[in-house]
């Protein structure tokens, strides 16, 4: 109870700065810089956001005064990495509102947190025959995992289907349960799309059914806050490098008694409690599942971009990125054979469209030659594109960082497409 | 001009928008996919060769969709490689190769070239290269009787 009080105080204590995203882009050094002559305007935060000094710089003071390899050691710089990896643990269950410090699991990304959790998960509670629910909409990392475990087990996959505006279709979720079902995974965030899903009533349906779920937060914890006991998810996987961390370091959130009852994921030192070539005890969790020396420096970087993040009120920036998302769309919407695919009631950062017949790659060249960079492609959600028989989208993507000036940069970069395409 | 107009050559867009020997044939001599999984483009490619003793090209036709710079490369090469020999194809594939990537100078190749020319100024866009040469390379793997799915990535 102590703990609990000693948390909300820390948690508003934390807001120290009222939100400006004038003030935000002085922080990121990567923007202001020209691309072929032309001011950047970076729209591309869903595949990785830019990084602020202060992740930069507490990534460089660790590597030029801290550094050393973490637990174990009895020397001063050993005990320094140490509290600086655990600390970064630490801000992590704060962030997510976790209950503890042993539910967090460091991993290289989002991608490795669900192949954590299908390969430890699946390999003793997926049988033949058993069902593993995801979503018409998840990124490939979400997707391609659960397929090897179906091939492994002979469970079968079964798809919550969407509606043409890229809304899941929640009646339709209801019906795929049944006593074989093992597992869902849903994405929080559409990469392809921008939608907002509707978890924590996922979570409740699924849990109704004792069925756990894997929240695939890759693309929502940069733009809303994240409380994994208000969502009551069993497994939260994020990435730091889509919230102004560095790349190469994510996590897995996990309740406690999942964890526990989870097998390793991979074995090597930092696993273990003893090893003899006959038997080896494995160590608690969450170092269970941190074989091998972990990206000591990425964790800082990801704690200074949790500390970053945690000056301002979230929902500030997620009502400000919202506004900005509409306003672009309603403007970009304008224009004659301009589509936006992705017009869910709830959407987060990501403005996907096509423009007349004109293929996204050769949009995405002609902005960049604006110095607009956005992404063109399947954005790795190939079975998106399927649903709306399209091969690829442009992206433009929000952040904390863009302003109504880099909408209009978008905008006269439409115009110029539609003036080459003329 | 800028690059933009450099690369996006009336030419080029003409030949995106209306792709010309843009069908099935049947009764090729020879047919190949070319796919790029990471943009996309994905092409299949027919050959039909003439009945003299070096097995001229007589027809090369394609289906498919991508960006403007592979639909309009796969176009002006299909036009442009009928009646040419399987040694002579060869030799514009390199050559068309070596201009994309910068390696040689259209100026200097400029009237063998005739409207392939209009992609030299890919080489300034080294991302585009590959959609580029994905028509060039699965023609290529057509005729030197490749059978797997070709790709410039």
């Amino acid at each position: 109870m102590a703990r609990e009080i000693m948390e909300s105080v820390h948690a508003t204590s934390h807001v120290q700065r009222s939100f400006d995203p004038v003030t935000v882009r002085a922080d990121f050094p990567a923007l202001h810089q020209d691309v072929h002559g032309k001011p950047l305007v970076y729209l591309d935060t869903a595949a990785s956001s830019q990084k602020p000094n202060a992740v930069i710089d507490a990534m460089t003071d660790f590597y030029r005064n801290d550094y050393s390899n973490v637990h174990r050691g009895v020397h001063l710089l050993s005990q320094r990495a140490t509290d600086l990896y655990e600390g970064a643990r630490s801000a992590v269950r704060r962030f997510i509102n976790a209950r503890n410090d042993r539910e967090i699991v460091f991993t290289r990304g989002t991608t490795e947190a669900i192949n954590l959790v299908s390969r430890s998960y699946g390999r003793d509670h997926i049988k033949e025959g058993d069902e593993i629910i995801i979503s018409a909409m998840e990124h490939h990392a979400n997707i391609v995992p659960w397929q090897m475990i179906r091939d492994m087990t002979g469970a079968n996959l079964r798809i919550i289907p969407m509606n043409d505006d890229g809304e899941l279709l929640i009646d339709e979720y209801k019906k795929l349960f049944n006593d074989r079902t093992k597992m869902v995974a849903v994405v929080h965030v559409s990469n392809a799309l921008g939608t907002i899903n509707p978890v924590k009533e996922m979570i409740e349906i699924a849990h109704s059914w004792d069925v756990p779920v894997l929240v695939d937060g890759a693309q929502s914890t940069p733009h809303m806050s994240i409380d994994v006991q208000d969502l009551d998810c069993d497994f939260f996987a994020f990435s730091a490098h889509k919230m102004y961390g560095p790349t190469g370091i994510g996590v897995l959130y996990g309740k406690e008694e999942l964890l526990e009852i989870l097998p390793p994921y991979q074995g090597g030192g930092d696993m273990i409690l003893s090893v003899t070539f006959e038997k080896t005890l494995y160590n608690e969790i969450p170092n269970k599942f941190e074989a091998g020396t972990p990206n000591i420096a990425g964790a800082v970087g990801l704690k200074a971009a949790i500390d970053y993040l945690s000056q301002f009120d979230l929902d500030e920036i997620a009502r400000y990125e919202s506004e900005l998302l509409q306003s672009a769309t309603e403007r970009v919407k304008e224009f004659t054979g301009l589509t936006v695919v992705g017009n869910a009631a709830q959407k987060a950062s990501v403005l996907s469209f096509l423009l007349c017949a004109v293929h996204p790659h050769d949009i995405g060249t002609i902005f960049d030659q604006k110095g607009v960079a956005i992404r063109a492609g399947h954005h790795c959600a190939q079975p998106v594109m399927q649903r709306f028989s399209i091969p690829a989208t442009a992206r433009a993507s929000f952040a904390m960082y863009n302003t109504t000036d880099d909408v209009d940069r978008l905008i006269d970069a439409i115009e110029y497409v539609l003036e080459v395409f003329s | 001009m800028d690059e933009i107009r450099e690369l996006y050559q009336e030419v080029i867009l003409d030949h995106n928008k209306n792709p010309r020997n843009f069908h099935v044939m049947e009764n090729a001599d020879a047919e190949l996919e070319g796919y790029n999984p990471l943009c996309g483009d994905h092409y299949t490619f027919y050959v039909r060769y003439d009945d003299s003793e070096t097995k001229r090209i007589a027809e090369v036709s394609f289906t498919g969709n991508g960006c403007a710079i592979s639909k309009a490369s796969a176009s002006i090469m299909s036009a442009f490689i009928k009646g040419k020999t399987k040694d002579e194809a060869e030799h514009y594939f390199n050559l068309f190769h070596d201009i994309v990537v910068g390696k040689k100078s259209a100026a200097d190749h400029i009237e063998e070239l005739g409207k392939l020319a209009a992609f030299a100024g890919v080489s300034e866009f080294p991302m585009r290269v590959k959609c580029a040469t994905l028509p060039w390379h699965t023609l290529h793997g057509a005729i030197t009787g490749e059978d797997t799915t070709i790709s410039t990535e």
